[in-house]
């Protein structure tokens, strides 16, 4: 039996819908839109939506004046870098781990999520120590290694769910035909993986994009990303309304069309399986 | 079956992942506990020694103490009262019938997308700010006086835009969670007369029991080390308002550059951390099917 629902109905919700979710998304369209007004009408009182003097002069202006182009490459640099080494490292163990379980895998599994739980903060001094003596940093290298370990846990988390799902008999099969272990994994495995692999390569850009502890604690100027930038961009008292917003634009612009793209897989990677 | 051979290179396979974390772990957190017992100030290096438990008392005494523990208590459970609840009924209403169901996620999804200091800098400054914030506008223009949201509720501002943050990601799998409910069973219980708090009491939240766990988990990992949001606002204050267990380490460490003192603290953030994960894990680790 299916529901019926009244036209009258349908209306009021979707009305209702919109207007929460438009609620929920004004603060980034607001921001958007206040990128494109001269600075003087970024603080116009009372706040005009749509401003006459519409102008790309601030982007121009973040992007040429600023070491903004900098900051946007090491962002990209350490996000890509850190999620492509993240899965160099954890998709033979999440293969393993999901194939030839052993009697410690969930407790391995559920240790290494642990190890997410403690605050970063705790091991903030030692970390900066390190850096310091190793010459990593305030260096991309070093940013890249440190959301590598980060992110580590969630990576071999998502890609053992997704591994799980692929049925063991295809690879015993591919085993009795006389494939190696190389074979197995790069033509039978990695392909039937591979939506897996790639929603978590995505899901992994977006968070260490969005990192803000290391990539603050342990970066100055040179290696510093966006989230740095940011976040070092203080107390603009009004003057610089339309630049703030033109380079927080550009910060989330990027990451914000992946999620838009990404989302499907969102709910499943994050919380690695257990909703779908 | 998995032959001998192939147990062992897939021990082989693990060891990478288990070896560097382990690591990663092991190494800065032995580090900490023996800065932890010494006299160790970046401003006077020539003073080093043992002063035994003098760093943790120092820590378990100091007034922002006792405050950063429940600032830090108080934006965790805020965050997640306030995700789950509204996430909670905007996954209802957005789980009805309506138009547009593909750009509405997208709406409500992208705030979750927005990296923490753009998110707290935007309502920092472009609606929260005293003279030039909408929220001042608004204000204003029905006659009130503008609100110093940073100055007098640091701590509220805080758990506000950590919450918009979030209320995303909590919308998004619960509303997943309903999707997967079975309106045959809704219609059953109409039938039988259940009325529609009835029906969410005893059919829809009993559904939502996984997906709760599963945002209370994972937003908790998350929610316990936040940083950027304060860093970016109310750097903790005004005086220690605001400060965060977090950020009062990072405090210590870096303005006042007190190794010691902070890696004191920086224990005792992870001896409670391994408290709270202690407690979520048995609770949650029976619904991650591993």
């Amino acid at each position: 039996m299916a529901r019926t629902y009244s036209t009258r109905r349908k209306i009021l919700t979707t009305a209702a819908a919109w207007g929460v979710a438009l609620l929920i998304f004004f603060p980034v369209l607001w921001m958007i839109l206040t990128s494109f007004k001269t600075e003087a009408s970024a603080v116009a009182s009372p706040p005009q939506l749509f401003s006459a003097d519409w102008t790309f002069e601030n982007y121009a202006e973040v992007w040429s004046r600023s070491d903004y182009p900098r900051f946007f490459w090491n962002s990209v640099v350490i996000s890509i870098g850190s999620t492509l080494l993240g899965l160099a490292i954890a998709i033979p163990a999440a293969w393993s781990m999901a194939f030839v379980p052993g009697k410690r895998t969930k407790d391995l599994l559920m240790w290494m999520l642990s190890t997410k739980m403690m605050p970063a903060v705790g091991v903030l001094i030692p970390m900066y120590l390190l850096f310091q003596r190793l010459g990593l940093f305030d260096t991309k290298i070093g940013l890249v290694l440190a959301l590598m370990l980060m992110n580590l846990p969630i990576i071999v988390w998502m890609l053992y769910t997704y591994f799980k799902e692929i049925p063991g008999e295809i690879l015993e099969a591919a085993r009795m035909d006389g494939a190696s272990l190389w074979n197995e994994i790069v033509h039978v495995l990695t392909p039937m993986a591979l939506p897996g692999i790639a929603s978590t390569l995505l899901l992994n850009v977006i968070l260490a994009w969005n990192e803000a502890f290391w990539t603050i604690t342990l970066t100055t100027t040179k290696a510093a990303p966006l989230s740095a930038f940011i976040a070092s961009f203080s107390a603009p008292q009004g003057l610089f309304y339309a630049k703030l917003s033109a380079a927080s634009t550009m910060a989330i612009a990027p990451i914000l069309i992946l999620g838009w793209f990404s989302q499907k897989q969102l709910v499943r990677g994050l919380t690695f399986g257990a909703v779908k | 079956m998995a032959t001998q051979s192939s147990r062992i290179a897939a021990r082989i396979m693990v060891a990478p992942s288990v070896i560097l974390l382990f690591v990663w772990m092991i190494v800065p957190l032995a580090m900490t506990v023996w800065f932890s017992f010494r006299l160790y100030r970046l401003l006077s290096p020539d003073r080093t020694g043992w002063v035994g438990m003098r760093n943790y008392t120092w820590f378990l005494n100091s007034p922002d103490f006792w405050l950063a523990i429940s600032n830090t208590l108080l934006l965790v459970g805020g965050v997640l009262a306030i995700t789950i609840i509204f996430g909670v009924l905007i996954a209802l209403l957005l789980d009805q019938p309506v138009w547009g169901q593909g750009p509405l996620r997208i709406l409500v999804i992208s705030p979750f997308f927005v990296m923490p200091p753009v998110a707290a800098s935007i309502w920092e400054n472009l609606f929260m700010h005293p003279q030039n914030g909408m929220f001042a506008s608004l204000a204003l223009g029905l006659g009130y006086q503008p609100v110093l949201f940073m100055e007098d509720y640091p701590m509220a501002s805080v758990i506000f835009i950590v919450a918009w943050e979030w209320l995303p990601f909590a919308t998004l799998i619960l509303l997943t969670a309903l999707q997967s409910l079975s309106s045959e069973q809704i219609e059953a219980a109409e039938i039988d007369g259940a009325g529609p708090f009835n029906r969410f009491r005893y059919i829809v939240l009993p559904h939502l029991t996984r997906a709760i766990t599963v945002v209370v988990l994972i937003q908790t990992i998350f929610l316990l080390g936040i940083f950027g949001e304060i860093f970016t606002t109310t750097q903790g204050g005004p005086g220690s308002a605001s400060t965060t267990l977090p950020y009062m380490i990072y405090k210590q460490a870096v303005i006042a550059k007190d190794i010691g003192r902070a890696a004191a603290g920086g224990i005792i953030a992870v001896i409670l951390a391994n408290i709270v994960a202690y407690f979520l894990m048995r609770g949650i680790g029976k619904h991650l099917d591993a």
